[in-house]
């Protein structure tokens, strides 16, 4: 646990020092990366519907890994003519020297054997010949593509945890968003690498900021289905909405607490939008801000729990705010602009967020993706003049941040690499926006 | 060369000149003489419309017979059969002229119809009213913003004062003021700047005598542009406290 704490606090340490060349920091997250071979895993089975799943594990398995922020994925034209699907097929010198120099090799075989599916993975360390078996691994699961698919998010995540310092893959997480694609905006739910959306919601009304619950099992979200904005709840094990009580006033932005327990959420019940405090069920609401002015977009510092970073406009624009969960100790992080939407990092060093710094009527400039180190208000840029963007929120595994951008034309999901690399687009149709990665 | 060939060819043009010309003269002999047929038959023709008096609207019924006609038509109907009969819903006063051609000539005949205007239906419209609805779009205008801000202009403190007059005169209705903002900006701050913005109008229509019962506030942020240009006239026309007739 120590370790792992330590590893995270590098890697994101490395970022944030970074600060005056950002370029330089693209790179990688701070430590040198591990330089990994994938090979095409090789049939078992000479089955027609063998050679679709087999395409769908490589695909799935390859883009993990080189997503994944640790690894330097060797190209495939530099892999040797003899690829490996047993152990006792690797030549580890054809692999360990040029033209590939991988550091690790991650093969092996997938065959279809009447209904299911079965996988066995190898990761090899080429440099130690003695005992070069780092994971081997064997899966079984019936035959459909999604498991294809699942058991490579699996097998890379194995590969990711032994090799990224004990950080969980993100592989099996989920992003929950809002789509227009439907014809309203409704609340959809995709893999980490845009695979399987699929809508939840069938309100046609204006849905928006949904937010998944630590434990993965309810939605948080505001809706409009009842003519104002109200905190709303979607049950996942159940398929369906949920009740929860309505405020009066416009209720927005609810969001959870780490252990699942609370909702923090922008309410004008009493007036002013306020920051409110409820248990999970909407019941014991207690008001946190109470200031002249918006303030919204509370999130909870899911390291501690113990701090809520928001939104408020009380001198005028909108800027970024920490506090207590009591409302004690308030900090004002940004100096100037326009800044909204705060996601914290896993481990509650650092604060993601949309800042336009140059803001007002005419002002010229866009708004990107910044992150923030809170103990010394160091900030550095990640996304540079495409496009609007905003609503960052940040992976589970401290790595990725999943951000909404008008670049292209159409507001669409994007995620990359939390250095601000590996910018690549999630969603294509209708209108995408305010994703939620899962806690998990 | 030229001269040549236009010398030997001179006597084919002569030949057809005159073939035309003797052609022609062939065709200007008289016909032998024949005995003039007997003289057809006259054709006959008469119409008439039953009745020939009708009020605007109704019909009558048109009917004619001609004999040693072949070729029948009725001015303003067109081509019809020897004889017969049609309804017809003249607009007004009309003559329906039958002309019946032949070998033997050609005999024509009117009908008249006189088409009196229908009495005027009895008066049951009342005088037009507005709706209660487009009483309230027209006398309860929009209140417009500055951006990111939701204090009332002078120009919003004049349409508030005219909107609250206006409900002076309906105390039964009750609105909903919704709160918009412009696209600019994030998606939840706007959903608490257009809350800000719904709740001042409250505020100003309450301090101009409107009685607070009968205001409700909402807020839709960026969500129902009414406009959705990306300029500063489009961002204008979002900013806005946009007001619903809810009860009357």
């Amino acid at each position: 646990m120590f370790n792992r704490l330590i590893v995270a606090l590098l890697l994101l340490s490395a970022v944030a020092v970074a600060q005056e060349d950002w370029i330089r920091t693209g790179t990688g997250l701070g430590v040198e990366k591990v330089r990994i071979a994938v090979p095409d895993f090789k049939p078992t089975s000479t089955e027609p519907a063998n050679a679709e799943l087999l395409r769908t594990f490589n695909e799935t398995l390859f883009s993990d890994l080189n997503y994944a922020g640790i690894f330097d994925v060797v190209s495939k034209s530099f892999y040797p003519l003899q690829t490996p699907g047993f152990p006792q097929e690797i030549n580890l010198d054809a692999w360990g020297s040029p033209p590939p120099s991988a550091s690790m090799v991650a093969f092996g075989n997938l065959g279809k054997q009447g209904d299911s599916l079965q996988v066995q993975g190898f990761l090899f360390d080429v440099k130690n010949a003695a005992s070069p078996q780092v994971l081997g691994k064997q899966y079984r699961e019936p035959a459909t593509t999604d498991n294809a698919r699942l058991i490579a998010h699996r097998f890379a995540n194995e590969i990711i945890l032994r090799l990224g310092g004990g950080i969980n893959g993100i592989a099996e997480s989920k992003i929950v968003f809002i789509s227009t694609r439907s014809g309203a905006k409704e609340v959809w739910m995709m893999d980490y690498d845009g695979a399987g959306q699929r809508q939840l919601t069938s309100l046609r009304s204006i849905s928006l900021s949904p937010r998944l619950s630590p434990d993965g099992t309810r939605v948080a979200f505001t809706s409009f289905v009842r003519g104002t904005s109200d905190v709303s709840m979607y049950s996942l094990e159940l398929n369906r909405m949920v009740t929860f009580p309505r405020f009066g006033g416009t209720n927005v932005s609810p969001a959870w607490s780490p252990d699942g327990k609370q909702l923090a959420f922008s309410s004008s019940m009493r007036g002013d939008p306020e920051i409110f405090i409820s248990d999970a069920n909407g019941t014991d609401t207690k008001r946190i801000t109470a200031f002249k002015g918006s303030d919204v977009s509370p999130v909870f510092n899911p390291k501690t729990g113990s701090q809520i970073a928001f939104v408020s406009g009380r001198t005028g624009l909108p800027q970024i705010y920490i506090m207590e969960v009591d409302g004690t100790n308030l900090q004002r992080l940004t100096d100037t602009g326009y800044a909204v939407s705060p996601s914290w990092s896993p481990n509650g060093q650092f604060l993601t967020f949309a800042w336009r710094r140059n803001y007002g009527p005419g002002a010229p400039g866009g708004q990107d993706i910044y992150i923030m180190d809170i103990a010394n208000r160091k900030w550095v840029q990640l996304t540079h003049g495409s496009g609007i963007n905003d609503y960052p929120s940040w992976a589970p595994d401290g790595r990725h941040i999943v951000f909404e951008s008008t670049r292209g034309g159409s507001t669409q999901i994007w995620s990359m690499l939390a250095d601000g690399s590996q910018q690549r687009q999630l969603t294509a149709a209708g209108k995408n926006q305010q994703p939620n990665w899962s806690f998990r | 060369m030229n001269r040549t060939t236009s010398r030997s060819q001179f006597p084919a043009w002569l030949l057809l000149a005159l073939m035309i010309v003797i052609t022609g003269c062939a065709k200007k002999q008289p016909p032998p003489p024949q005995a003039p047929p007997p003289p057809p038959p006259a054709p006959t023709a008469s119409i008439s419309a039953s009745p020939n008096n009708i009020e605007k609207g109704q019909q009558t019924q048109l009917s004619w017979r001609t004999d040693n006609a072949t070729d029948v038509s009725i001015e303003g109907i067109g081509a019809v059969q020897p004889i017969g009969s049609q309804m017809v819903t003249p607009e007004q006063s009309t003559s329906y002229r039958l002309v019946a051609k032949g070998p033997g000539g050609q005999q024509d005949a009117t009908a008249r119809v006189t088409v009196t205007q229908a009495a005027p239906p009895p008066v049951t419209e009342q005088p037009v009213t507005q709706t209660d609805e487009q009483w309230f779009s027209q006398n309860v205008r929009d209140v417009y913003f500055d951006y990111d801000a939701a204090a009332i202009r002078p120009d919003a403190q004049q349409a508030i004062t005219a909107a609250a007059q206006a409900l002076a005169q309906k105390p039964s209705f009750k609105i909903m003021v919704e709160g918009h903002c412009d696209e600019r900006g994030s998606t939840e701050y706007n959903l608490a700047l257009g809350d800000e913005r719904a709740r001042a109008v409250q505020n100003a229509l309450v301090a101009a005598g409107v009685n607070a019962s009968r205001i409700k506030t909402t807020s839709f942020g960026k969500e129902k542009p009414a406009c959705t240009e990306s300029n500063e006239s489009c961002w204008q026309q979002n900013r806005r406290g946009h007001f619903v007739l809810t009860g009357k």
